[in-house]
């Protein structure tokens, strides 16, 4: 068991420091960091003084290991573009993209395994078939399209929902959730709607696919001739044997949804992480780039480590390696 | 008035060419306490009988008509009544155990689920039974062991825990579709037993489909034979298998190979009663003439000296006793004289595999030499030489419908090895050799342009053949040529490698599990056991005077269509 | 001939299969409609949008041509420089069938080989490759082009950058999608390995370069064939998402996520029409793509097949 986890941390520290050095490399040799810092005009002397203090002098082993102590401690410097401390920027957006990510996963993964068991178990039903040409439209509907015809509709037609923005925010310190006013409410449904709806049609495809696999097995067709009711095989046989693949998705799904929270954030202008990130890329803010690079890198990270130790914790093949005992 | 009886049974599969019918007008019956055998090919319909009668046929599949009562109560097609009878009444044992069990549930839930579904007894009461179940048919420790999960169970010990299972509840009925089919020999003997004790002590009806006649005729006492969904004969299982009156049944007992004694060739009566001949009237003179026919020098063809083969390269991580487990050969040697039939038998994990794909260099031994006519194969100072005798070992493989490229014609396959030799060789020399080769196993020269999937698994295997004697090899290894395939093209494929091993004086090495075929195909066979070769000896020797005990064992276990005689 | 062909078609499975199902002849027929006007759209178009002598501001804001104030010079309006939107749409999506099939062939490429090889060599090379494709996999397609986009961007200057920009958006959208491809070829090799003809092959001595190509490689096509056809709509549709980002291609030759974006100003002001058509035009062919990708898949696989 120690062995398990043991490769697989190591290999997510291997992994980050990849990212790590990708981020640094993004920071010393995209562009010049002196150069952004104190544009055009400074004199060579003063440049010279300027890449003394920031340390670019130094062999490179030592800038890369000064940069991981500095990320581990959430340092990134300071925005080319905003002048401010990429932390504090960070800390200011994280929970807004978090909060959005979260609610959008609960609807993509909930309705997502529901509907797609229902249709892997209902196959050729009509109610079936209507939820999976819907699917195929979310498939096709790329998520700022989503998002645009949702603006139209419910604030523009319908003038229901805000087309833009947070709503109000409670400041909880180091955190700030609008799920405690009204209009921070109404605000966040728009969006995590849009974006949870690719994930959840894929979502379904996949749930579907594995439930018709698992019913055509073997074991299920034994269970069936041992006369164990239709519901327990559909609910308790089937579900826990698809539930293994679904585990990856889910696990996957977290980090295509943190990813795509830039285009939600963009169109609803929801001010997170994503937003931040586009317009650092546009303006080529390499210091926001790398630090976004390595958070991410970090949760995707944390996230593959948990779906890991989800799959030993429910496949006992995993858990308990094949004895053979002798005849 | 019988237990179960079936009368007049018709299934019907209706696909959008045509629709096929897996069973015709099936009628017989079954009584208490006796085991009644269906023995057919492929595609008789055996199992489809068998699923209509707990109704889990296949869709497309219907049952279009018929009758089928259990203590004469009608269930044919009546999916509320049988639903109170599966796994009550009736147990199934399907045949691959591997993949009948949940492999997410342990046996004990398996279990106590299978016996709270249909009697009313609480969880202490069911866990007990269960208990009891498995020290029934035979699993040592069973409170320790019910607690484990279905992949820490070997395959026999698995398939009884699938009897277990469809026993829990009582049933009065068992259908047991091909339960020892993928078992080696040894636990294939303890399974039947099992089932035979089980019959006995608790009154059962039992149905046992196969398509082994040995089984049949050890352990049936009444057999139907059916063909094409159709029953061409039934009756008392001495009787049908000693005097059959159907011709089909009797081409299906005349392919059986003996296990009593060597028999020139398979004298082959076709279902429909005319016989079969192969022999050279298919192999014109001048086929002979170009094939340049080798002389037989009797000397030392291969010699496989003292080879070890170890499946891992983290050798310093594991501890010896894991070495052994890896072990797949431990210091073989034998010899293979020029022309004659050498028999490689043993079980699944005995190696033979292995020896297989190191004489053809597809693996290379950890230690040891294989000598092929004085040249050290595994030598890489030999590489070039080496080229030199590439296609004369040549191999013919076991699965017909993975050993051809479903995307090649077949010419193109049987031409591949030809061009690939022979570079520079011209078009028409390559169409001549494609013909000969064709005409050689016995099949039409249209062949040559269709694809394999439009051929069944022995003329497939005919292809193979003639692939593999493309280059002109002079050793032709065959790793379990026919055991995936009926009994009847068995027969003739053995032919047809007996033929061709004559005329064109090849020396053939032939790996096979099924210990008769072996006797009917081989000069010398060798024993292996777990990577031990346990004895080499001549054929007759071998079964007459058997010498280590593992063959002893395996002679006495094999079964034997002729124990209906005894 | 002719009719032989037809004949062997439709008896052929597959075929029967296309020409039975209503969706995938209809797909088929729509995507192929606008491949060919996108090609062709020099001779199909109305106008050159894009040629300033086509376009004057007098003509700007012409709503479609049922609306009051429409005109049938532009059947479906014009945008906010007076370009006919027809017109706009058949350029535009011309561009994002570019980026996407040339993406794609470039992903395809790429992870075929890897996979291929991975799959047939195995050790060492086969865990370094998985390894990168599981780590990529993780890694949205979004994220990933946006990433390599931007790293480009820090790499190239701006000028060079608008020239090279559809070069890079092919080769960042490519190397987010490879590892499907990897995936699936890996495995299907894995299959194809170990099978007896394989073998054959071996004990001859045909080399593993030809083993691979001509031997495993047609076997595994029909898996490649349905990621392919999936992963197109999906490169379409990120090319628009990334476009609509501003971080796609250059507005100079938008494409349809850039005319989306450009109709985004108006949507609230009235002028609907200019986001809705190439909304509308997307969704379709990406709709098209992926139903004929669905079809593809059902019918090419042979796990579920009912007899």
């Amino acid at each position: 068991m120690v062995n398990y986890f043991f490769i697989r941390l190591i290999q997510s520290v291997l992994v980050m420091l990849v990212v790590a050095f990708v981020a640094f490399s993004l920071f010393n040799y995209v562009g010049d960091p002196v150069h952004n810092m104190v544009g055009q005009e400074a004199s060579t002397e003063k440049r010279e003084e300027i890449r003394e203090k920031l340390g670019l002098n130094d062999p490179v082993h030592t800038q890369f290991l000064r940069f991981v102590g500095n990320a581990v401690k959430g340092e990134f410097g300071l925005s080319y573009q905003l002048r401010r401390p990429v932390s504090d920027l960070i800390a200011e957006r994280l929970p807004a993209t978090l909060e959005l990510v979260f609610i959008s996963a609960l609807i993509a993964i909930v309705s997502g395994v529901v509907l797609g068991v229902y249709t892997g178990i209902n196959r050729d039903g009509f109610l079936s078939n209507i939820i999976l040409i819907l699917s195929l439209f979310g498939v096709s509907l790329p998520t700022f399209v989503i998002g645009i015809l949702f603006i139209y509709l419910f604030s523009v037609i319908l003038g229901i929902l805000p087309s833009f923005g947070r709503g109000e925010v409670v400041d909880l310190g180091f955190w700030n959730t609008g799920f405690l006013t009204l209009s921070g409410i109404k605000a966040i449904i728009l969006p995590s709607i849009t974006l949870s709806l690719f994930q959840m049609t894929y979502i379904i495809r996949l749930v579907r696919a594995e439930m018709m696999e698992i019913l055509q097995t073997d074991y299920i067709k034994f269970a069936r001739a041992r006369g164990i009711e239709k519901n327990t095989i559909n609910f308790k046989h089937a579900l826990k044997n698809g539930l293994i693949p679904v585990i990856t998705i889910a696990g996957i799904n977290v980090g295509t949804l943190i990813a795509f929270s830039i285009i939600t954030e963009t169109v609803f202008q929801w001010p997170g992480m994503g937003f931040l990130f586009i317009n650092a890329v546009h303006f080529v803010d390499i210091p926001i780039m790398s630090a976004y690079l390595i958070m991410v890198a970090f949760i995707f990270v944390m996230i593959n480590f948990i779906v890991d130790i989800t799959y030993y914790i429910i496949d006992p093949r995993i858990r308990i390696k094949e004895e053979v005992s002798p005849e | 008035m019988s237990f179960l009886e079936i009368n007049n049974l018709d299934i019907q599969y209706k696909t959008r060419k045509e629709t096929i019918n897996a069973s015709v007008d099936v009628t017989f019956n079954l009584e208490r306490g006796e085991i009644l055998g269906i023995v057919g090919e492929s595609g008789s319909g055996k199992s489809t009988v068998a699923n209509a009668i707990i109704n889990l046929i296949d869709k497309p599949g219907k049952i279009t008509n018929g009758s089928i009562k259990l203590d004469n109560i009608e269930c044919c097609n009546n999916e509320k009544i049988i639903q109170t009878i599966r796994g009550k009444k009736i147990g199934f044992v399907f045949q691959d155990p591997q993949t009948s069990l949940n492999p997410l549930f342990k046996i004990k839930d398996q279990l106590i689920e299978t016996i709270q579904t249909h009697l009313k007894l609480n969880y202490y009461d069911a866990k007990k039974r269960s208990i009891e179940l498995l020290q029934e048919v035979g699993i040592e420790n069973p409170e320790k062991r019910i607690n484990e999960y279905p992949h820490q169970f070997s395959g026999g010990m698995r398939q009884r825990v699938v009897i277990a299972l469809a026993l829990c509840c009582e049933p009065d009925l068992i259908i047991a579709d091909e339960p020892t089919t993928s078992l080696d020999v040894s636990i294939q003997f303890q399974i039947l037993k099992l089932l035979k004790d089980l019959t006995v002590q608790r009154n059962l009806g039992v149905i046992l489909i196969t398509h082994d006649m040995g089984v049949i005729a050890e352990t049936t006492n009444r057999v139907v034979v059916m063909r094409y969904g159709k029953i061409v004969e039934q009756g008392n299982t001495a009787e049908v298998l000693s005097n059959p009156q159907s011709s089909e049944c009797k081409s299906l007992v005349m392919s059986v190979p003996p296990t009593n004694k060597k028999i020139e060739r398979f004298k082959l009566i076709s279902p429909e009663g005319g016989e079969i001949t192969n022999k050279s009237s298919t192999l014109t003179n001048s086929i002979i003439q170009n094939w340049a026919v080798r002389e037989i020098s009797n000397e030392k063809l291969l010699d496989f000296k003292n080879i070890t083969k170890i499946f891992d390269e983290q050798l310093f991580f594991r501890s010896k006793k894991e070495i052994n487990k890896l072990k797949a050969l431990d210091n073989v040697s034998f010899q293979i004289i020029e022309g004659e039939s050498f028999g490689l038998v043993g079980e699944s994990g005995s190696g033979k595999s292995t020896i297989a794909k190191i004489i053809t260099s597809l693996i290379k031994p950890t230690s040891g030499e294989v000598f092929f006519e004085d040249l050290s194969l595994h030598n890489p100072k030999n590489i070039k030489i080496k080229n030199k005798y590439r296609g004369q070992i040549q191999m013919i493989f076991q699965d017909p419908y993975s050993s051809l490229n479903p995307r090649f014609k077949v010419k193109e396959i049987i031409a591949e090895p030809i061009k690939f030799l022979q570079k520079g060789i011209g078009n028409n020399a390559i169409q001549k050799n494609i013909n000969d080769l064709i005409d050689i196993v016995g099949m039409t020269r249209q062949s040559l342009e269709r694809y394999p999937h439009e051929f069944s698994g022995g003329q497939r295997q005919r292809i193979s053949i003639a692939r593999a004697l493309a280059t002109r090899p002079r050793l032709l290894i065959c790793d379990e040529p026919t055991s995936a395939l009926d009994v009847s093209i068995q027969a003739q494929i053995l032919n047809l490698l007996k033929d061709l091993q004559e005329e064109l004086n090849l020396t053939i090495l032939f790996i096979s599990h099924d210990l008769p075929v072996v006797r009917q195909m081989c000069d010398r066979i060798a024993v292996l056991r777990n990577g031990n070769l346990c004895e080499v000896e001549k054929t007759e020797n071998l079964f007459n005077n058997p010498k280590h005990n593992y063959t002893k064992e395996l002679l006495r276990l094999m079964p034997k269509i002729e124990s209906i005689y005894s | 001939m002719i009719s032989e062909v037809i004949n062997k078609i439709i008896n052929n499975d597959i075929g029967y299969s296309f020409v039975k199902s209503k969706i995938a002849v209809i797909s088929t027929i729509v995507f192929l409609t606008i491949l060919i006007c996108s090609t062709f759209a020099e001779l199909i178009a109305p106008y050159n949008p894009f040629d300033p002598v086509n376009v004057s501001l007098l003509d700007a804001f012409t709503p479609p041509v049922w609306v009051d104030g429409g005109s049938t010079n532009f059947v479906l309006g014009t945008d906010q420089q007076g370009r006919d939107m027809l017109s706009t749409i058949i350029y535009g999506s011309r561009i994002s069938l570019i980026v996407g099939f040339a993406s794609i062939l470039f992903a395809m490429s790429l992870g075929t080989f890897l996979g291929v090889t991975s799959g047939f060599f195995g050790g060492r090379y086969e865990i370094i490759v998985m390894r990168f494709t599981d780590v990529q996999l993780t890694i949205p397609s979004i994220l990933m082009a946006l990433l390599v986009d931007g790293i480009a961007r820090g790499f190239i200057s701006k000028s060079l950058h608008n020239d090279m920009a559809i070069y890079v958006l092919i080769f960042a959208i490519g190397i987010s999608e490879w590892p499907q491809f990897a995936r699936v070829t890996r495995a299907a090799t894995l299959v194809e390995k170990n099978k007896e003809y394989i073998l054959a092959s071996k004990i001859i001595g045909l080399s593993n370069f030809l083993i691979m190509f001509k031997h495993i490689l047609p076997n595994i096509l029909r898996p490649v064939l349905v990621i392919a056809t999936i992963g197109l709509a999906l490169a379409i549709i990120t090319e628009s998402t990334l476009s609509f980002l501003g971080v796609g291609v250059p507005p100079t030759t938008p494409s349809l996520g850039t005319l989306i974006r450009f109709g985004n100003d108006f949507l609230f002001s009235g002028e609907w029409w200019i986001t809705f058509f190439p909304v509308i035009f997307l969704v379709v062919l990406a709709l098209s793509i992926n139903l004929l990708g669905d079809w593809m898949r059902d019918t090419l696989n042979p796990k579920l097949k009912t007899r």
